[in-house]
Parts: C-alpha cells; sequence; structure tokens
C-alpha cells in the first residue's frame, strides 16, 4: 500500500492503532504483526504515573462501548525507560499521545520526548471525557486549544497531531484554532460523552457518572465530523470513531482523512488493524468487488 | 515471539450438555489449548457474529482432554451472549481465543476447593490436576438452590469429596458455603482456591486469614480487550492501586486484592 505523509511524517500505510486500545504495543506482540501497521498511537502518557479511575471502567452498548479508565498509565519516566524501547524494536512508527492537568504538564511531557529515540510523532489528547480536569476542558474551549497547541509546538520538532473532541458544538472552529496554533495534523475523534444506567438501583454504573462511547455505533458521527474538519482546514486528518473493516476505512477516506485509525474492533480482534490494511491492499488490486461480499471481523 | 495457534480462531462445538436449567456446558475440538491451558486460565470467546455484541466473553477453562484435544467450559446464561453460545450444538463453529491469563500456583497440599454457583468451573479442572499430583483435594460448593448443583457428579467421578451448602436448604448446608469453609480448617489447615461471587471470596480471604492458609481467588471484572491493553477490568490491589483481572488475573493470591 502507498506510504502517506502527515507533515514531516512518512507512515508506511495509512492504518493506524488508536490510542488506548493497543496500549504500549506489546500487549498485541504475540498476537499480530505489529511491524505491518502504519503506526501504533500510544496510550496516553502523563508526568506523573495514574492509577486511573475505580471500576466499573467498561460497558458494552449495542455495537458500542463506553469506558472510564482515567489514563491509568506509568507515567513518562517508566514509559521512556521500559516502554519505549520495547516498542521501538517492532520497527513500527510510534506517535505517543501525550496528556495532562494543565498546560504545564502537557509542555514539559513533550519537551522530553523531543528528543526521545524513537518516537515519529505526539498526539495532544486534549479531548478525554475521563478525568476531571485538563483532558476535554482543553478540547472543548478553541482559546484553550490554541494555547496548549502553541505551547507545545514551541518545545517539539516532532510532527504534532491534536486529537479533537466531538463533544463541541462546531468542530470546525477548534481544527481551525490548533491549525493557527502550529499543529501539523489533526486526529477525531475521541469518545462521545455518555452515561450508563442500572435500572434495578436507579444508579449511574459509571462511579464518574460520564464514560466515553466508542465503537460502530459512533461511527456516522464520526464520519461527519471527519467531513466538516476537512473541509475547514487545509491539515491532513486522522479519522477515527467504529472503524472495523477496510469499507469503514475507504468511507473515512472519502469524507476527507489522510490516515485511519482503528480502536475498539481490537478488542473484537487482535489483527483487527491488519485485518483494515489488507482489505485496503485487496481494494487497491482488485478494485471495490474485493470488498463486496466483506463480512464484519 | 507471535503464537498463532493460540489465537483467535474458528474451533468446532463437539459436546454440549444442559447441566442445570439455566446452565450449559460446551466442549470444542481445540487440540492447542487443551494442551497449554492451565487451571484458571481463561478463554475469550466471540458470543455472536455481528457487531452485537460487541465484545468477547471470558469464560474459565472447565476441563481438558489433551489427549483427544478438547476444551470444555462450563456457563450460566445470564444475557446476549451467553444465550446465543446456549443456542450452540455439536457441528457449529464459534471464534475461540486462547487461553489467556495467569491461573492458579499449585501449591503442595491437597486443598480446599471453594465455589459459589457457576464459580465451580475452574475448579474441575484444577481438581484433576490436583489429582494427577498425588493431592486429594476436597470441594465445598454453594449455590442458591440445589438444581444449581447438578455437576457435582463430575467431581465424585474423579472421586473427590463434596459438601454442599445452598441458600434456601434445599441441598446440604443451609446457609453460605462459608460456613462450610470455617468449619473445615479448623481441621485440615489446606491451601484454599476459591471461585464465586465477590461476598464468598470477600470472607474466603477473611477466613483464611485467620487460619494462616494460603488462598487464591479467581476475580471476574467485566473485560474487553483480554491482553492488558485496555486497563478496563481493573480490581484494586490491596496498598493502592489496580491489578488488571485480564493480564495479572484472573487468579489472584488472596491478600494481593481488595475484595471488599
Ligand atoms: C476471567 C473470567 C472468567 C469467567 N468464567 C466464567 C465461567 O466459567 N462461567 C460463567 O458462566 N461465567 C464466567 N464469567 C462471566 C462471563 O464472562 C459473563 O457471564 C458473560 O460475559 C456475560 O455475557 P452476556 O452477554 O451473556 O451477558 P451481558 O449482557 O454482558 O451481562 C448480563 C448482565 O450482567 C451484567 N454484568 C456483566 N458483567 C458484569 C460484571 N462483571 N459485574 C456485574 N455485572 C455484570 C450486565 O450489565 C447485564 O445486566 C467469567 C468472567 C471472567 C472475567
Ligand atoms: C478503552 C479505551 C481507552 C481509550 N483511551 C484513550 C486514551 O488514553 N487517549 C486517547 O486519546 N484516546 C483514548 N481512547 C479513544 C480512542 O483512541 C478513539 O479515539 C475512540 O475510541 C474512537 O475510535 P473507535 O470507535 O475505533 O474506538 C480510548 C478508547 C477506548 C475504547
Amino acid at each position: 500500500m502507498k506510504p502517506v505523509r502527515l507533515a514531516g511524517l512518512t507512515l508506511p500505510n495509512p492504518v493506524l492503532a488508536a490510542s488506548g486500545t493497543f496500549g504500549f504495543g506489546e500487549e498485541y506482540a504475540p498476537w499480530t504483526a505489529l511491524s505491518r501497521l502504519g503506526g501504533i498511537v500510544t496510550k496516553s502518557v502523563t508526568w506523573d504515573p495514574l492509577e486511573g479511575n475505580p471500576p466499573p471502567r467498561v460497558v458494552e452498548t449495542p455495537a458500542g462501548l463506553l469506558n472510564s479508565i482515567g489514563w491509568q498509565n506509568p507515567g513518562l519516566a517508566v514509559f521512556l525507560r521500559e516502554k519505549l524501547p520495547r516498542l521501538a524494536a517492532y520497527g513500527v512508527p510510534i506517535i505517543v499521545n501525550v496528556a495532562g492537568f494543565s498546560l504545564e504538564d502537557y509542555v514539559r511531557v513533550a519537551a522530553r520526548l523531543d528528543d526521545a529515540p524513537g518516537v515519529a510523532a505526539l498526539e495532544l489528547n486534549i479531548s478525554c471525557p475521563n478525568v476531571d480536569e485538563g483532558g476535554m476542558a482543553f478540547g472543548t474551549d478553541p482559546r484553550q486549544a490554541g494555547l496548549v497547541t502553541a505551547a507545545v509546538r514551541r518545545v517539539t520538532r516532532l510532527t504534532l497531531v491534536v486529537k479533537l473532541s466531538p463533544n463541541v458544538t462546531d468542530i470546525a472552529v477548534m481544527a481551525r484554532a490548533v491549525a493557527e496554533a502550529g499543529a501539523d495534523a489533526v486526529s477525531l475523534i475521541n469518545t462521545l460523552v455518555g452515561m450508563a444506567m442500572d435500572w434495578r438501583t436507579g444508579r449511574p454504573i459509571f462511579q464518574r457518572v460520564v464514560a466515553g462511547l466508542s465503537g460502530p455505533a459512533v461511527k456516522p458521527v464520526a464520519l461527519y465530523q471527519v467531513w466538516q474538519v476537512a473541509r475547514a482546514v487545509t491539515l491532513p486528518v486522522i479519522g477515527m470513531g467504529g472503524i472495523t473493516t477496510a469499507r469503514d476505512a475507504l468511507e473515512f477516506f472519502a469524507a476527507g482523512a489522510a490516515a485511519v485509525a482503528v480502536g475498539t474492533a481490537n478488542f473484537r480482534r487482535p489483527d483487527a488493524c491488519l485485518r483494515v490494511i489488507e482489505g485496503l491492499e485487496r481494494y487497491d488490486a482488485e478494485g471495490p468487488q474485493a470488498l463486496e461480499g466483506e463480512e464484519e471481523p | 515471539m507471535l503464537s498463532p495457534s493460540l489465537g483467535p480462531r474458528l474451533v468446532s462445538v463437539v459436546g454440549r450438555q444442559e447441566v442445570s436449567p439455566d446452565s450449559v456446558r460446551l466442549r470444542f475440538a481445540a487440540p492447542e489449548a487443551a494442551s497449554a491451558a492451565q487451571p484458571g486460565q481463561f478463554l475469550h470467546l466471540r458470543c455472536g457474529t455481528s457487531l452485537d455484541p460487541l465484545l468477547r466473553r471470558p469464560f474459565s477453562v472447565h476441563a481438558v482432554d489433551p489427549v483427544v484435544g478438547t476444551v470444555s467450559i462450563l456457563f450460566r446464561v445470564v444475557g446476549a451472549g451467553t444465550a446465543w453460545l446456549a443456542r450452540r450444538h455439536p457441528g457449529d463453529v464459534v471464534d475461540l481465543w486462547g487461553p489467556l491469563g495467569r491461573g492458579f500456583v499449585l501449591h503442595p497440599g491437597d486443598g480446599w476447593l471453594v465455589a459459589g454457583g457457576v464459580g465451580v468451573a475452574p475448579l474441575l479442572f484444577l481438581a484433576a490436576r490436583l489429582r494427577e499430583q498425588g493431592a486429594a483435594p476436597q470441594l465445598l460448593w454453594g449455590a442458591r438452590r440445589r438444581q444449581e448443583l447438578a455437576a457435582v457428579a463430575d467431581f465424585e467421578h474423579l472421586g473427590i469429596p463434596v459438601e454442599l451448602a445452598t441458600d434456601d436448604g434445599s441441598e446440604g448446608h443451609h446457609g453460605p458455603v462459608t460456613d462450610l469453609l470455617a468449619e473445615v480448617l479448623s481441621g485440615r489447615r489446606a491451601p484454599v482456591y476459591a471461585c464465586g461471587p465477590r461476598p464468598m471470596l470477600r470472607r474466603v480471604g477473611e477466613l483464611t486469614r485467620q487460619a494462616a492458609v494460603t488462598a487464591q481467588v479467581s476475580l471476574e471484572e467485566r473485560m474487553a480487550c483480554g491482553v492488558g491493553a485496555c486497563q478496563g477490568c481493573a480490581c484494586p490491589r490491596r496498598g493502592g492501586g489496580y491489578a488488571l483481572v485480564c493480564h495479572d488475573g484472573p487468579v489472584f493470591p488472596a491478600e494481593e486484592v481488595e475484595l471488599g
């Protein structure tokens, strides 16, 4: 398949594993050929280690998944010392998803990653619904989003992707704000806010009440937001939200995405990204009929 | 490093048995799983062919036959996924991944197996392995009513003594199975292996701490990826932080996890 360029970064193919759904890659190493992916976006990395939210953390919905993980991660130091070298050994482009609770947090994580060997790009997570401060607060106000993007831009030479939240009135406004602030690319969508209720007890199932919805159920929303953003900015768009097949990926390309990421589908099968890549290869070689009969994986 | 033979694959159902009004045992032709499985590990199964249910469902390995090349699960029908699975019959195929996770560590000594309800599933496999090692485990099994205790014959076939308890008094001791454990631990102090609902496991933790015997518990939590990537199946560790049921467990030393 043709390599894709995202600003200064060239990916061997346009299919990435989405942040938070692929761990730090090593979890999936026994189960799929990591080296064949277009890239792996890591779980969000914060300066300090984070415990994450109390259980339950995942609840299934019809063709969807609500999660309230809360950035559980070992912190930047352990990431650099243990996770990154192991992942780098697979020879797959590594995009580190950066998260923080304040502007300073984002900046110090990004600054340390700038000269870390093996990092291909940064993805700023300003769109997570599962933490109290930071996260989505930066991603729903164009001024804040611009400020954090500009501040990180000043400390990194790496390709800078900003991950946008779908939980806004007009996502095009957000995309323009981060584009003007120096982002090289945008990725979307992060999860949609939702909740799960226990009809027996009459109480919310998640302790933080709110959770993030992903999976095939969100695909129509994601497609439309990618469509809007692709028309609002000239930056490359990484599209995601419910992609499980090559046909889904083609729909995102048609909406204006330069690359795609596969998230929740990895939980159905560990080779979900690879199946999308192989489907796109068949499509390139044989045309649309190659995918006509394709079943859901 | 790739282990494709244990990755997701289509396997045939070769046996099906309705064990009680709401539980079913399925046997799959899966020779790799049969030889790789350790007691306490789980199989991650697709329970449907469409996008709903979206996620796989974890089930403990219930029995293996490495010679014939089969693995079995025993499950209770509680929702759409298990209902679909219960409708599988010999000749049907199911998408199976695993075994995954960390199972029981077999300690020297005969062993008390403590089960609540369908939590008995992994303990049959464990009992068989303990017997192979020359140990003489005994099972304490509690359920809501006698109909749920039908699989007891499987333990008796292995020559394993069984004591029963029911919530409604329809069989054995009238009350929680942990009453039986409290009684036996005062006589024979042996390692405890437990699987069942959280309140039962909490009581097992208390009793084994008091009696100073080792205890391992098999935990359940809502699970997505099954391999430690999504951090969905978190369980609080004693002393802070979270363990992942799929990757650090599902079996834990009782003193390592918060059962409260
Ligand atoms: C490691 C492991 C091993 C297991 N082994 C066995 C086994 O051997 N036999 C067996 O019968 N079951 C076992 N289970 C449980 C089994 O996986 C679930 O019963 C199954 O996933 C239910 O799927 P479903 O689609 O039928 O029900 P769902 O529709 O998913 O759930 C049915 C109902 O239970 C609720 N629910 C689901 N999961 C949980 C949870 N963890 N805590 C509280 N409520 C919940 C749902 O909200 C719903 O109301 C195991 C679980 C784990 C984690
Ligand atoms: C369990 C889970 C954890 C996630 N964790 C993160 C995260 O740490 N950082 C982040 O930017 N996005 C995270 N996401 C969002 C995904 O990267 C993706 O944007 C979203 O799930 C939509 O894609 P999908 O429908 O293919 O899953 C997470 C999603 C899931 C399901």
